[in-house]
């Protein structure tokens, strides 16, 4: 046993000494996401968007010297307690800038973790607030829950017509509970009369939650929750007869959901940060893309349904690119400095940083589930300006 | 870790030895924290070390309940979570608390223990006393909970008190995440920016790695000291025959909640530990798969060996968390290798804890401990085989 | 009253529904225990497994073999971890087994988690079970009607199965005193056998009606009914058949009206199962069905 154990580590102490071999012009782009757990379908889409952007343009010219872009993936579990130490496998990887990650809570967990490695972070679809705030290192390409919570309000209002809201979170998730949050926030300054409920973990039955917000006498739903939760209520909502209105956050924005809501009578709307057809020379790239590859296909969902975070990645990685064009060098902190000054105009919209590191982008696009073609048709555009003048 | 404080009457020599390796290993520590660049190795080392350290201190709590007293609890991630939330409750800076609580209006706790004894004494020495007490404050809030649940829970056998103490996790796990609570808990939010490994500093000298160390030294020490004292002498007799030991007069019911108790003293100072290294922490993290992990680790070890567990937890934390992660990486040595993706690291895992629940059940260290005068005896007499274990904590 | 009625109704049968598919679950736990004095942890997922086969297998082959072959499947599986994991450790202290039954929880939802890559799988539409049906107020799926009914089928046989043919006797030796059912030439190993087997047999058809209902697997998905079935199997008192069935009844049902209680109570729904089973166990441990003081030294 022992000499066994003594063989076995010095093995993989060797390995673990050999495997950060760098090629000579090479630069390294962390890819921060979850690939498994309660966001791992999220977090897979949008990986796959950043490993398109990167089969698209390989190699980045800095200072005359063209370089290629090695992808590191670090898989955070969707766990706030395993993200430090995928965030730690990306520092030691040499990463010169990381994308991600999809949730929150996993790029709050590791944020201080880049930071003290003096790595910036271009945060991908992770909404909180939090995120950015009170730090030099996180910056954000999407927007935020305050504004997504309000854009669900007013549009439940003004669009819907909805003067009783029923919120349905899971408990102990903070993006579920955050949004929860601003949304009631919103709609009781709108005058709605708002029920918010938690289901736990691991929660299967979710006919009992449509029940209760049938009895509050709820004209809409809202259900910020992971896309493995929104399965399950779309399908339990449908065989139930659910009859009011279900609006989501930007988690619903997926083909998994898509899947549920077709041939069902629900009326399902979601915010999202891009709206199909916005830019046909992407889409037509991307699915040739993800229709080449198999495993690509099968963590797309397996078709070829294109979500927004797939698009959000992709923007990611240009604005990483464009980054470190202005930084002309591969140092972390000459990208990090760089950054605040970057500006990229990606398939998603303009892209700038404010002084705090988020984006200022100023709209969210809703679209609405149609049931018999499977696809998500485009709304309306909202704006901040729009919300806040509200 | 315990090396140190073994009774064997020949450990003149081997007492000797453990003491210039402890002295060592701070060395070590303190070069890692302080001169050592910082490159892709130490990268992955640091982090391991702190974990380690932590488990160890986490795994031997459960081994004092599981493994000497014969108390089958799967509440772990209970107290930890317990201490964990006890201790940064009480460290969050005050004028961190509009962000921290951004959804309870700053929460209904507006000091912090590290700041205020910092005004007084300075912001080095305020952080260091500050974070001893709350660590301290932790393990006695995660006592005081096992006290309550003890009572009526240490009165069940076996696999009941199992499932029991498995379903008090969840219930305190349930009551943190309540909204009600969210003024001072947060509710289901994450809490954040309280006192980690990285304020401990003495003067210009960071500890941020043998802090962790010190701690769960420190406390390790007094385990093994209980484990030696008449009382530790009595918990292994409840193990050994619950009806026997009460004829001799050992109160049962007391020693059982004098175990529980203070295993989940130390399991509150672990997840107090824990969350300064995690510098975020969530209640939805303490599930019960913590508990079957932790579980797991001590099987390794060997059930009713402290120094196994601490063996254990370290090659545990390094295999899952550095050693191993090429098996998800989906190549190896260059090589693509097609089946190593997300998630065959755990199977490999899982199966590896089969085969040692299965073949090994006595695990790397069986009941022994490691001792520096055990190990030169055996050397001495050549003996081959017999002696297992290597690693060094 | 009728109006009460109308707002209640769907609670209630969610409950039952539920109630049903933990019952078919909680079997399995109440026969094992009964014979192994074993809390087998790994049955919830063992049930998450029959959930993950039917969704492989239902993409290659029509649901009339796809359904017969689920079961099978994890019926071997049943019988292989009894004999890989559980007996060879059958003379060994009960902790050791149950670090063994935890492994296997570890090993299954792990083998889960590689497999699946992480996302949740859709489980497939069974034509007529997944069928809306309006009862009074309440309009839900077929299989929230059929699983209660099912549900008592299966155990009425199972009873007379127990009661009436050579293996049930065997069985119910077994389960009274092991060491002397031995002595009196009763072949242990395979009663042994054939309770995990129809105990994972059950299971495969609690996870057909489970996964019918809420069609999405991962996982995690089989630790919490499992977890609940236990409860319910301690509730009605631990090896009895019956009482099994009546304590996820009433946790089902339980569970349901608490959800429907109102925001502050709903999170504690699952909570409160786990204080259901400390308040038996304090207060009548052997549950309302169960047999009087076993062995307790």
């Amino acid at each position: 046993m022992k000499k066994i154990l003594a063989i076995a580590l010095a093995v993989v102490m060797v390995m673990a000494l050999a495997v950060p071999a760098f090629a000579a012009d090479e630069i390294v782009i962390g890819v921060f996401e979850p690939l498994s757990g309660d966001n791992g379908a999220g977090g897979k889409q949008e990986t796959l968007g950043i490993q398109y952007a990167n089969s698209v343009t390989p190699t980045v010219e800095v200072g005359g010297t063209t370089y290629d872009v090695k992808l590191v993936v670090a898989d955070n579990e969707s766990s706030n307690d395993k993200a430090v130490s995928a965030a730690t496998q990306l520092v030691a990887s040499g990463a010169s800038i990381v994308l991600g990650s999809y949730g929150s809570g996993v790029s709050i967990a590791a944020s201080d973790t880049f930071g003290d490695a003096g790595i910036p972070v271009i945060g991908v679809t992770c909404t909180n607030p939090q995120v950015t705030e009170g730090n030099d290192h996180y910056f954000r390409i999407c927007f935020l829950d305050p504004f997504q919570g309000t854009v669900q309000a007013n549009f439940a209002h003004d669009e819907l017509g909805a003067t009783k809201a029923y919120c349905l979170g899971q408990l102990g998730n903070d993006y579920d509970q955050g949004l929860i949050n601003y949304y009631t926030q919103a709609a009781e300054a709108l005058g709605m009369e708002v029920t918010a409920e938690s289901f736990p973990e691991g929660n299967s039955d979710f006919t009992s939650y449509l029940t209760n917000a049938k009895n509050a006498g709820a004209e809409v739903i809202f259900a910020p929750c992971s896309i493995s939760y929104a399965q399950l209520i779309v399908e339990q909502a449908a065989s139930q007869g659910i009859d009011v209105p279900i609006t989501a956050p930007d988690t619903w924005d997926s083909n998994v959901v898509m899947e549920a809501v077709q041939g069902t009578d629900l009326d399902v709307y979601c915010t999202t940060f891009y709206a199909e057809g916005g830019d046909p020379d992407f889409e037509e790239g991307f699915k040739a893309y993800l229709n080449s590859d198999d495993t690509a296909l099968a963590n797309n969902g397996g078709n070829d349904m294109i979500a927004a975070v797939s698009v959000m990645g992709y923007d990611a990685y240009y604005t990483a690119l464009e980054a470190i064009k202005a930084a002309g060098s591969t140092d972390p902190a000459d990208v990090m400095a760089a950054l605040p000054g970057t500006t990229y105009t990606g398939v998603s919209g303009a892209i700038a940083f404010d002084e705090i590191g988020d984006a200022i982008r100023d709209s969210a696009f809703i679209k609405q589930a149609n049931t018999e073609t499977g696809v998500w048709d485009f709304v309306a555009a909202q704006t901040v300006a729009e919300a806040e003048a509200e | 870790m315990e090396k140190t404080l073994q009774k064997s009457p020949e450990s003149k020599a081997g007492k000797l030895i453990a003491v210039v390796l402890i002295a060592a290993l701070y060395i070590f520590l303190y070069l890692l924290d302080n001169v050592l660049p910082p490159n892709s190795f130490t990268l992955m080392l640091i982090p391991v070390l702190k974990k380690g350290a932590i488990y160890s201190l986490i795994c031997v709590s459960m081994n004092l309940l599981n493994g000497f007293t014969g108390l089958f609890s799967l509440g772990q991630a209970g107290f930890l979570l317990v201490g964990a939330y006890a201790y940064s409750i009480f460290t969050i800076p005050a004028d961190q608390h509009d962000a921290v609580y951004q959804y309870f209006e700053g929460g209904a706790i507006r000091f912090s223990v590290p700041e205020a004894l910092g005004r007084v004494l300075g912001e080095n020495a305020g952080n260091i006393l500050g974070a001893i007490l709350c660590i301290i404050f932790a393990g006695l809030v995660a006592a005081a909970f096992a006290a309550l649940i003890g009572i009526p829970v240490l009165r069940l056998k076996s696999d009941y008190l199992a499932i029991a103490t498995l379903g008090f996790a969840e219930i305190i796990r349930a009551i943190f995440q309540w909204n009600g609570l969210g003024p001072v808990t947060n509710g289901s939010n994450m809490l954040r920016k309280y006192t980690d490994f990285s304020d401990i500093q003495i003067g210009s000298v960071k500890l941020a790695t043998a802090f962790p160390f010190l701690i769960s030294m420190i406390c390790i020490a007094i385990i093994v000291l209980l484990i030696h004292s008449s009382y530790g002498r009595a918990f292994k007799a409840v193990r050994d025959d619950e009806v026997a030991a009460e004829a001799m007069g050992i109160s049962l019911f007391k020693h059982k909640m004098l175990s529980f108790v203070i295993s989940s003293f130390f399991a509150g100072v672990g997840g107090a530990l824990l969350a300064m290294y995690q510098t975020t922490i969530q209640a939805n993290a303490f599930k019960s798969a913590m508990t079957y992990e932790i579980l797991l680790i001590v099987v390794i070890g060997g059930i009713g060996s402290v120094s196994g567990s601490c063996i254990a937890s370290f090659l545990y934390i390094a295999c899952n968390e550095w050693w191993l992660r090429f098996l998800d990486s989906g190549s190896f040595f260059g090589i693509s290798v097609p089946f190593f993706r997300d998630g065959f690291r755990k199977v490999v895992f899982s199966v590896l804890i089969m085969v040692i629940v299965l073949f090994f059940s006595r695990g790397i260290m069986g009941d022994k401990e490691l001792s520096f005068a055990g190990l030169m005896r055996k050397h001495k007499k050549k003996a081959t085989g017999g002696v297992e274990g290597g690693g060094q904590a | 009253m009728s109006a009460f009625i109308q707002a209640n109704l769907p609670y209630l049968l969610s409950g039952i529904s539920v109630g049903g598919q933990y019952a078919l679950i909680a079997i399995g736990y109440t026969m094992v225990y009964g014979i192994l004095r074993l809390i087998n942890f790994a049955h919830g997922d063992v049930f998450m497994v029959a959930g993950l086969v039917m969704v492989y297998l239902t993409t290659a082959m029509p649901m009339y073999i796809s359904i017969p072959l689920t079961i099978i499947i994890t019926v071997l599986l049943g019988f292989t971890i009894e004999r890989v994991a559980y007996k060879p450790l059958r003379s060994a202290p009960r902790m050791s087994v149950m670090i063994s039954a935890i492994g296997v929880t570890y090993l299954l939802q792990n083998c889960a988690l590689y497999f699946t890559g992480g996302l949740a799988q859709i489980y497939p539409t069974i034509p007529w079970l997944s069928d809306s049906v309006t009862i009074g107020s309440a309009t839900t799926k077929m299989v929230t009607v059929v699983t209660p009914i099912l549900t008592v089928v299966l155990v009425f046989a199972l009873v007379l199965f127990i009661q009436k043919t050579k293996i049930g006797m065997a069985m119910r030796a077994v389960s009274r005193d092991f060491e002397t059912s031995q002595l009196m030439g009763i072949k242990i190993n395979s009663v042994i056998s054939m309770t995990f087997v129809i105990g994972c047999g059950l299971a495969a058809i609690g996870s057909l009606l489970y996964f019918t209902n809420y069609p999405s697997v991962i996982p995690t998905s089989g630790s919490m009914p499992g977890l609940k079935a236990f409860v319910a199997a301690v509730f009605g008192g631990i090896g009895s058949i019956p009482g099994a069935v009546i304590g996820a009844f009433v946790i089902g049902i339980c569970e349901n009206i608490i959800k429907g209680l109102g925001s502050s109570w709903t999170i504690f729904s699952d909570a409160f199962t786990f204080v259901l089973l400390i308040i038996v166990l304090l207060v009548k441990p052997t549950g309302i069905f169960g047999e009087k003081a076993t062995d307790k030294v």
